[in-house]
């Protein structure tokens, strides 16, 4: 579903003299198959969000290549689109000042889904996302929970293939993060739609993800499954401290524990 | 695209009217900074009998053509001159990932009624003008016609200005010479004008065909500056031009940002 070979994305920044490049993603590779669920871990800067943006087909990559179910991003950004859905957790794509079912609306016509297909997917998402008693609410007064509910809908309405989550619970509370990881397992499950998750809230790797990605310095440091992850640490170590040894471990100039 | 287009500007316009006093104070001060223009070409006219040699409904008649022109392109495209902002914020990223052309989600950005204030305003000069100008009918036919070339032409610099800010993110201003001063510009008869300015704007950033060379035809002027008869005629050639270059450098810009990602 996600095929990417050696993929890069490097930088140019600064002016004159000190103008460098900054390799963002460097030789990436890695294959997502349908219906898997996989977490995409890394440091702040490791390049996470650039691979997101590479996948989503807003950044070109400067060297290799990349498909997303069965397309290059690049050359077909909008029929892309169509196939798969992006929530970004910081940063919503309702329109604010519009009530959340008129949202809803627009996008129906900007993927333009089926009335009918539309109708039965949004009853099935309001309903398992408890949305009903603030489809009328214009999206500024919603809650951070509430509007990330409202904002993983849109991104749903048109039953993607692929979803990409970038941080979906952050700032949420206790029970908002509980309901909308069993939202997305239940997603996974049952419709079969493969997920990638960044997240720094290793609570959402647990109890989610099979499969662990680590990129660190634009590198892939791990791939493999939980119990793999949990296996390079000491045993008793929490995940948490398995996760930050693999973060300074894999440093440049920094020897890799034995 | 046109269809896409309506339908964002419609879901705006519902969201403006969202708050609606603010809406109405908006429209209003739109339409008074506007007549406030109006006011000082009368005032103009209470010293002196003529203006680069046209009298005060003339003059009324150039400003009113080149105010609709660019209240209509203000109106439809105004917002593309946003763009940095919008990168900046990264909601420019969130219009990428969706299915519809990003110039028609970025014109459609915050589509409000407030910018009809200049267009209603417009409006009104022209009507006063046109009578008083006693035009014949064998030449008012360009009259719709130097409006629409007019709104084309605004709307390539709003674009233009708009693929300048892939460049130059920080500086947004630079292209508000071009769109907010070639308005400007052209609200007066180009004759007052130094020469060397009249051939940049006709031959360089086409404003002069705005209104100045169709309206020398509608009001069967000489040119002042002795430029060819057929220039009264290239507006709308001059229109596709600029159209073109703009379509270009705004696809050019998508593709520096996609390769660039700043």
């Amino acid at each position: 579903m996600i095929e990417v070979d050696r993929a890069g994305r490097s930088f140019t920044v600064g002016r004159g003299s000190a103008r460098r490049t900054v390799h963002a993603v460097r030789d990436l590779s890695f294959t997502v198959g349908a219906g898997e669920f996989v977490g995409y871990l890394g440091p702040n800067g490791a390049g996470k969000s650039t691979t997101i943006k590479m996948l989503t087909g807003v950044l070109a990559p400067t060297s290799g290549r990349l498909r997303v179910a069965g397309l290059d991003p690049t050359r077909r950004r909008t029929a892309l689109a169509r196939r798969i859905g992006v929530v970004f957790g910081q940063r919503t794509t309702l329109w604010w000042d519009l009530p959340l079912k008129d949202s809803f609306q627009l996008i129906r016509y900007l993927y333009k889904v089926d009335r009918i297909d539309f109708r039965r997917r949004l009853d099935e998402l309001a309903g398992l996302l408890d949305l009903g008693s603030f489809m009328d609410t214009p999206v500024r007064q919603l809650s951070l929970g509430q509007r990330m509910r409202g904002d993983v809908t849109a991104a749903l309405l048109h039953d993607p293939a692929v979803l990409v989550l970038d941080e979906p619970t952050i700032g949420l509370d206790v029970v908002s993060k509980a309901a909308m990881r069993d939202f997305l397992r239940r997603l996974n499950a049952e419709r079969g739609t493969t997920v990638l998750l960044t997240t720094h809230d290793l609570g959402d790797i647990e109890k989610l993800c099979r499969r662990v990605m680590l990129i660190d310095h634009g590198r892939l440091g791990f791939d493999g499954t939980l119990d793999e992850l949990r296996a390079t640490g000491p045993d008793g170590d929490s995940l948490e401290e398995v996760v930050a040894r693999l973060y300074t471990g894999s440093a440049p100039g920094t020897p890799a524990p034995p | 695209m046109v269809r896409t287009y309506l339908l964002l500007a419609w879901t705006w316009l519902r969201a403006s009217a969202q708050y609606p006093v603010s809406l109405a104070m908006m429209v209003l001060g739109s339409f008074a900074v506007n007549a406030l223009d109006v006011a000082a070409i009368w005032i103009i006219f209470q010293h002196t009998g003529s203006l680069g040699g046209f009298g005060l409904a003339e003059v009324m008649f150039l400003y009113g053509t080149a105010d609709m022109s660019f209240a209509l392109a203000d109106t439809l495209f105004g917002n593309v001159d946003r763009l940095s902002h919008h990168i900046r914020s990264g909601s420019f990223d969130t219009m990428l990932i969706r299915p519809a052309s990003a110039f028609v989600q970025m014109a459609t950005d915050r589509f409000s009624v407030h910018r009809f204030g200049r267009l209603a305003q417009s409006a009104v000069v022209l009507g006063i003008a046109l009578p008083r100008l006693g035009l014949p009918w064998e030449r008012t036919w360009m009259v719709p016609l130097m409006i629409a070339c007019g709104v084309v032409i605004f709307a390539a610099i709003f674009t233009l200005g708009g693929a300048l800010q892939f460049l130059l993110t920080d500086a947004p201003e630079v292209a508000n010479a071009f769109t907010y001063g070639g308005s400007a510009l052209t609200q007066y008869p180009l004759s007052v004008y130094g020469e060397q300015l009249v051939r940049g704007v006709t031959f360089v950033v086409p404003l002069a065909f705005v209104n100045w060379q169709p309206a020398l035809y509608v009001l069967d002027r000489p040119d002042p500056l002795g430029l060819p008869y057929w220039l009264r005629f290239a507006a709308p050639l001059a229109a596709l031009l600029l159209a073109l270059a703009a379509a270009l450098a705004w696809r050019a810009g998508i593709r520096r940002y996609r390769s660039t990602g700043s």
